[in-house]
């Protein structure tokens, strides 16, 4: 409903590297010319993977170019252009100013402090790499460092992924994937975690820190991570894996990472305050105990007095703990768990209590054909990935299990989350997919050689034969093999033709430029978000207050340069009710309202001409819920029908009169907009719009786009009395 | 209005009282044609001047109210030689401001510079042109979508001079007959859409008589409240040139909002006083042309090119009604060698002042309020020097762009009130070196290279901190196992290769019989062998001794072992078939005694190849 959709997008590039030249030795007629120009197998294989590797990062990243070259170099969705307008902020006034930064245009009466409640990494990554690029004299501007820096980390995730896939399968993972997202440091993290524990170095552990520590800055998903390690650390310990290595990378993570995180104020001290974090310090203690019995285990001999000992510590320990627990619960020194993190352990709970969340289609659970559509082949090489795993069970493998099985339900909850299991499900499908392709080309091999020699020399000795008629104990195998290998290819390569697909046309067009065929093929662009946006930032006093649903904020503020009352940062439910209030009420009642927030302008969207379908009026029934759930004079019941949301004639009458109603289909009613259908049509609907005849009292059109897409309206100041 | 009329009055009892300062100049004959059918206000006079004085007159006096004055945008006097038909070449001729005495205070004065002086008697014609912005007052000053634009103007029916003149006429144009009302005297009339004054006789200096125009007037009222042009030079064979405007649409306000519905119906009767297009016209073979602003591209632009001029037809983003504002960016590359000239060493770029958005074909006039024109130069450009036409503002600054280490010198022009009258050609010579051209080229390659050398040395170098750590030593270690055993594999694979010599001699004897040759052959790969056995003890040795290859080298042995059975074997089969073939026995006996060879050879050949391969993988 809310029009946020994000690339939660499974992109993988499956470039085979062709197995290392095994019939060199075999052909000696060529060796001699082929002798100078041949590079030893390690080096060839070397100058293999680096080329793929290389190919996959262009690849990587041009797959995410597809819309800026169809359209231009901008930012086309809803949300990032507030990381722009910050971005653009930082570079301007320097870190300190943007610290410090109180946004006094966004949540008009109230401001935002900016520096205080955002995860600053996206931005700074940004100026970052403009002022590096600045520094080497390439006069680049920042909006399209912005738009670059999301391919950039995009190819830099793939070639991350590749390096976790080594380290936890071997170095003949063969296949990689670009998986391009936005919020890329999830796999640095995981892989200087993983490493860590492969490796127990303590330099590596520093490294997951400072993975974690941008993760944390950039995204608030890092709450997941957070969790998933201490989970997978309590794996270990149940299963008995517990190791040194395990205790040095986990505490030195834990406690850098905490205190690293507690740098950024929107996070603050939440590490120890808040439910969602208690996971990782009860994890933390649970390791010191282990530790510490661990020791005297090795100090006591007797085995029956360290049983003994074992019980007192852990109950101690577990009562101590769940004693902490319950006390920071009950004094309210810890928080209790956020709305949006029971959401993803009860689907269903947002629904019920905050409908804010549940509005957002990204917050929506996840079709089982969007799932297919973005992972096509890989939801059958997951499960067989699985397989391999459990096969070669080690510290590394559950770790990618755990990490696969978690997001993969929480991509099942929320929509996009996908892209959250994303890197999970391409990993572990790239080792059933290596794995695969890795038995079936031995296969090949050893029976090609077999043939080979057989027929160069005609007389077959007795013990190649031998070997010979042992491998046909099975049929065909060869052929099978080669078969299978075929297949696996081409059904790779299926799959890159069809990500490339996907990128292309669902995931490359913008929310903010709207493209259609026209009547003669020819493409006909829809500007009018811009042309709206614009007009305000040229034609409004520069101090105008503009009342708009909220997903149109960071928009506004950023394109249009005017305050606004409530934007994408969702963070008072109960403004946000106001503006629902607003919007659902009667003309009058509405103009109280906008009267005391001081609103100069009203800015709807409106589909009913082009018939663009997420407009104002299908997310309307959002705003009575999120209006009414904290006013209740707003009741559901009174816009519906029969349990049903319509506009024309059999609408409900409040529906027919309240503001938002009559702000999208003000003098609508005269409009022809489609060939042999009566006048005030609504094509985004497929109806005829029921009150043909609005009349607004207290607000005047001040600006309609050449589509219809955007009105504005002006809020008439109060009349005099006399 | 009424503080202007009273104004006015007052103004005109000064100037009767005052006394001319040089009353000995007559104008004989006065035409005044004003053009009202834009919104820039343009009077072209005619001017008979004749010297009834005795004194040698070298200078001719023009007044302007000071409230026309201070609109002034454009002032051209010229005159010609010759009488009649027979004109001469016209000569324009400098103006400047002057302040005489006795001259009224709310007169501003330019004198006219005569290129040669009056003569007691004689007569000159004179042309002058002057351009006003900003002279049409819309009134009312607020209308509706559905109004039409109308306008004020504001003159003197009679020539405001301080010489005496004989006789005048004054001739209107206006856009349209629409007139709502206009000041009557005597003989005025009204004929279509032109107001004819006059003529008028023998009027005393500083005659002034109001005359108020009241028409409709919807031409475009464009305004660039600020217009800044960036043209950059890079001698690698493109002028680019950038435009960012800050449009305003000039006329009457927009009141009541904006109807789409009205609009989209009947754009031309509901939107009479707006404009949404415009047109640029580019100089020809213009290439790379953009249109945008801060939020992004802009799509509604559409663009024509032939031979003599590229055309650039542009949309605002919205219909311009009165009082918006919009502002947008326009850019295009230009072929360097069409602008870039050389003369005496110095190279002077010929380009032209005005901005390229051109009232006469679309009628839509365009006025820049402020102008700046900025040249940017290349680096390292010298001698900086500009001539313009016309009087600016000027100053020199340092641009940043890409791959600049000193900056590039930019020279700024500015100029307040431009009319489409400024589009004229201005010059900025400068010094620039040829080879100053390979510098950023260089920077880069030496950048890379730099870059690259800094990957080899960082592969070559050592930078482990600590030299005697086991696991540092061990490495080292292993990469002279590995080392070895490469060296190992290498030699292996020539003695294969000498195997396939002594296979192929023996093929060749099967074929020609030549027992010498065969021989020979196998002399050959006897030393070979011989010689490789040497080079491999050494590697063999260091293997053995070596703890790191202590996995590889039972492999590395075995293969060895194999290899020198191999030889054996081949050998072994090698002169048996030679020996056969001396003995010159058949065939079939060659192949029995062989086989068991050939047999032994294969199956030898395949293992080693498969250690081979082993070996390679670890």
């Amino acid at each position: 409903m809310g029009g946020k959709h994000e690339s939660a997008n499974g992109l993988k590039a499956p470039i085979s590297t062709p197995t290392p030249p095994a019939h060199v030795s075999l052909r000696p007629d060529f060796f001699p010319n082929l002798k100078s120009l041949k590079l030893k197998t390690k080096q060839q294989e070397l100058l293999l993977r680096v080329t793929t590797l290389c190919l996959v990062y262009l690849l990587a990243f041009i797959i995410r170019l597809f819309s800026v070259l169809r359209y231009e170099s901008m930012i086309h969705e809803f949300d990032p252009y507030f990381n722009y307008r910050t971005t653009l902020f930082l570079t301007r006034h320097g870190f300190y100013e943007f610290w410090n930064w109180f946004d006094s245009e966004s949540w008009y009466p109230l401001g935002r402090i900016i520096g205080g409640t955002l995860y600053p990494g996206l931005m700074v990554t940004a100026a970052f790499l403009y002022w590096v690029l600045r520094f080497l004299r390439f006069a680049v501007n920042i909006k399209d460092v912005c738009v670059l820096t999301a391919p950039f980390f995009a190819s830099n995730t793939t070639l991350v992924a590749y390096f976790f896939g080594k380290e936890i399968w071997d170095s003949g993972c063969r296949h990689r994937r670009g998986r391009p997202h936005r919020h890329l440091p999830w796999v640095h993290l995981a892989v200087g975690r993983r490493v860590a524990v492969n490796t127990g170095s303590l330099a590596w552990a520093l490294g997951s820190a400072f993975g974690y520590f941008y993760m944390v800055s950039a995204w608030g998903g890092y709450v997941f991570i957070i969790n998933l390690v201490p989970l997978y650390v309590l794996v270990l310990l149940i299963t008995g894996r517990y190791s040194m290595r395990l205790y040095v990378a986990y505490c030195t993570m834990y406690v850098l990472g905490m205190l690293l995180a507690m740098q950024i104020r929107f996070v603050g001290f939440q590490h120890v305050q808040s439910g969602e974090h208690m996971a990782a310090m009860g994890v933390f203690f649970l390791m010191q105990v282990f530790y510490f019995l661990d020791w005297v285990k090795h100090l006591l001999s007797d085995t029956k007095l360290f049983q003994d000992f074992l019980r007192i510590t852990v109950t101690c320990a577990v009562s101590v703990g769940g004693l902490a627990l319950g006390v920071g619960m009950a004094s309210g020194f810890i928080s209790p768990w956020t709305g949006r993190f029971y959401s993803l352990l009860d689907p269903t709970y947002a629904k019920d209590h905050i409908p804010i969340i549940a509005s957002v289609s990204e917050h929506q659970p996840t079709a089982w054909s969007s799932f297919m559509f973005d992972y096509h082949i890989l939801l059958f090489l997951f499960p067989a990935g699985l397989y391999f795993c459990f096969k070669r069970l080690s510290d590394a493998t559950i770790f990618i299990v755990m990490y696969g099985l978690t997001s993969l339900y929480f991509a099942g909850v929320m929509v996009r989350l996908i892209l959250v299991a994303t890197p999970a499900v391409c990993l572990i499908s790239a080792i059933a997919v290596s794995a695969t392709v890795k038995n079936l080309t031995t296969l090949v091999r050893t029976k090609s050689k077999v043939i080979h020699t057989g027929s160069s020399k005609g007389t077959a000795s007795a013990k190649t034969s031998a070997k010979a008629s042992l491998d046909q104990s099975l049929p065909f195998q060869r052929n099978g093999a080669i078969a299978l290998l075929v297949g696996a290819f081409y059904l790779l390569s299926r799959y890159a033709t069809h990500c490339t697909w996907v990128t292309s046309e669902a995931y490359s067009s913008p929310s903010i430029v709207l493209a259609a065929r026209g009547a003669h093929g020819g493409r006909v662009i829809f500007d009018d978000y811009r042309e709206a946006y614009f007009w305000l930032r040229q034609n409004t006093p520069p101090d105008a207050k503009v009342m708009s649903w909220w997903d149109y904020g960071y928009q506004i503020t950023a394109m249009g340069n005017r305050t606004v009352i409530v934007d994408n940062n969702t963070w008072n439910n109960t403004h946000i009710a106001t503006v629902g209030r607003a919007m659902s009420s009667y003309e009058d009642e509405a103009y109280e309202i906008m009267h005391s927030l001081d609103v100069d302008y009203v800015l709807v969207v409106f589909g009913g001409v082009t018939g663009y379908s997420s407009d104002d009026i299908n997310k309307f029934l959002w705003m009575v819920r999120i209006g009414g759930g904290v006013f209740p004079v707003i009741k559901e019941p009174d816009y519906l029908v029969n349990g049903e949301f319509r506009v024309d004639k059999g609408a409900a009458p409040k529906m027919l009169n309240c503001l938002m109603y009559k702000l999208c289909y003000y003098r609508f009613g005269e409009l022809t907009t489609e060939y042999g259908k009566p006048p005030g049509y609504d094509r985004a609907r497929g109806v005829e719009i029921g009150n043909k005849d609005v009349k607004l009292e207290y607000l005047e059109e001040a600006f309609t786009t050449s589509n219809w897409i955007v009105r504005i309206y002006k809020v008439k100041p109060p009349s005099n009395r006399w | 209005m009424g503080s202007r009329f009273a104004f006015f009055f007052l103004f005109s009892s000064i100037a009767i009282l005052s006394t001319p300062a040089s009353s000995d100049l007559i104008i004989s004959k006065l035409d005044r044609r004003i053009d009202l059918t834009s919104h820039i206000v343009r009077v072209a006079s005619t001017l008979k001047v004749e010297n009834a004085g005795p004194a040698v007159v070298s200078e001719v006096l023009l007044t302007i109210p000071n409230y026309q004055a201070k609109n002034l945008a454009y002032l051209l006097a010229s005159s010609y030689e010759g009488k009649g038909k027979t004109k001469g070449p016209t000569i324009s001729l400098p103006v400047e401001v002057v302040h005489p005495k006795g001259m009224p205070l709310d007169l501003t004065t330019y004198s006219i510079s005569l290129s040669k002086g009056l003569e007691k008697g004689e007569s000159l014609t004179l042309d002058v042109f002057a351009a006003f912005s900003h002279s049409l007052q819309p009134f009312p000053e607020e209308i509706t979508q559905a109004d039409i634009q109308l306008v004020l103007f504001q003159d003197s029916a009679f020539y405001l001079s301080p010489y005496q003149v004989t006789a005048q006429s004054l001739s209107v144009r206006l856009p349209s007959a629409r007139v709502e009302s206009y000041t009557k005297l005597q003989n005025t009339k009204l004929v279509e859409s032109e107001i004819k004054y006059g003529p008028y006789e023998n009027l005393p200096p500083f005659s002034y008589n109001s005359i108020v125009v009241h028409f409709e007037n919807n031409r475009p009222f464009a305004v660039a409240h600020e217009l800044v042009r960036e043209i950059e030079i890079s001698h690698w064979g493109s002028v680019q040139i950038n435009e960012h405007y800050n449009l305003i649409h000039g006329g009457a306000r927009n009141k009541g909002g904006f109807s789409r519905i009205e609009y989209q119906g009947r754009p031309n009767i509901r939107g009479a006083s707006s404009f949404r297009r415009l047109v640029a016209r580019l100089p020809p073979r213009a290439h790379s042309v953009y249109y945008r602003d801060e939020i992004g591209n802009i799509s509604t632009s559409s663009l024509w090119g032939d031979s003599r001029q590229t055309e650039l037809e542009i949309e605002p983003r919205f219909p311009m009604f009165g009082g918006w504002k919009t502002s947008f960016t326009i850019g295009y590359g230009l072929p360097l060698q069409d602008f870039l000239f050389e003369s005496e060493g110095k190279r002077f770029l010929n380009i032209s002042f005005g901005c390229p958005i051109d009232e006469v074909v679309v009628d839509n006039l365009f006025v820049k309020a402020s102008n700046l024109t900025q040249v940017v130069l290349p680096e390292g450009s010298k001698e900086i020097s500009v001539s313009v036409p016309f009087s600016t503002k000027q100053w020199q600054e340092i641009k940043h762009s890409h791959l600049d280490i000193v900056g590039r010198p930019v020279v700024v022009l500015q100029k307040t009130k431009v009319v489409p009258e400024h589009n004229l050609h201005f010059q900025v010579y400068y010094k620039f070196n040829n080879l100053a051209l390979l510098q950023e080229p260089l920077m880069l390659i030496f950048g890379f290279f730099i870059f690259f050398v800094a990957c080899i040395v960082y592969m070559h170098t050592d930078m482990s901190i600590s030299k005697s750590s086991a696991s540092y030593l061990a490495k080292l270690q292993w990469d002279e196992v590995q080392a070895t055993v490469q060296q190992v594999l290498s030699i292996i694979n020539r003695c294969l290769t000498v195997h396939d010599k002594l296979e192929a001699s023996l093929h060749d004897l099967s074929r020609n019989g030549d027992v010498q040759a065969c021989k020979a052959v196998r002399k050959a790969a006897d030393a070979l062998f011989k010689e490789y056995a040497k080079e491999l003890k050494p590697l063999l040795g260091f293997l053995q001794s070596s703890p790191q290859a202590a996995h590889v080298w039972p492999k590395v042995d075995e293969l060895v072992a194999k290899e020198k059975e191999m030889q054996e074997r081949s050998m072994l089969k090698h002169s048996s078939v030679v020996e056969c073939y001396e003995k010159k026995s058949g065939g079939r006996d060659v192949e029995n005694r062989v086989a068991s060879h050939q047999a032994k050879l294969t199956a030898l050949r395949h293992e080693v190849d498969d250690l081979l391969e082993v070996i390679d993988e670890i």
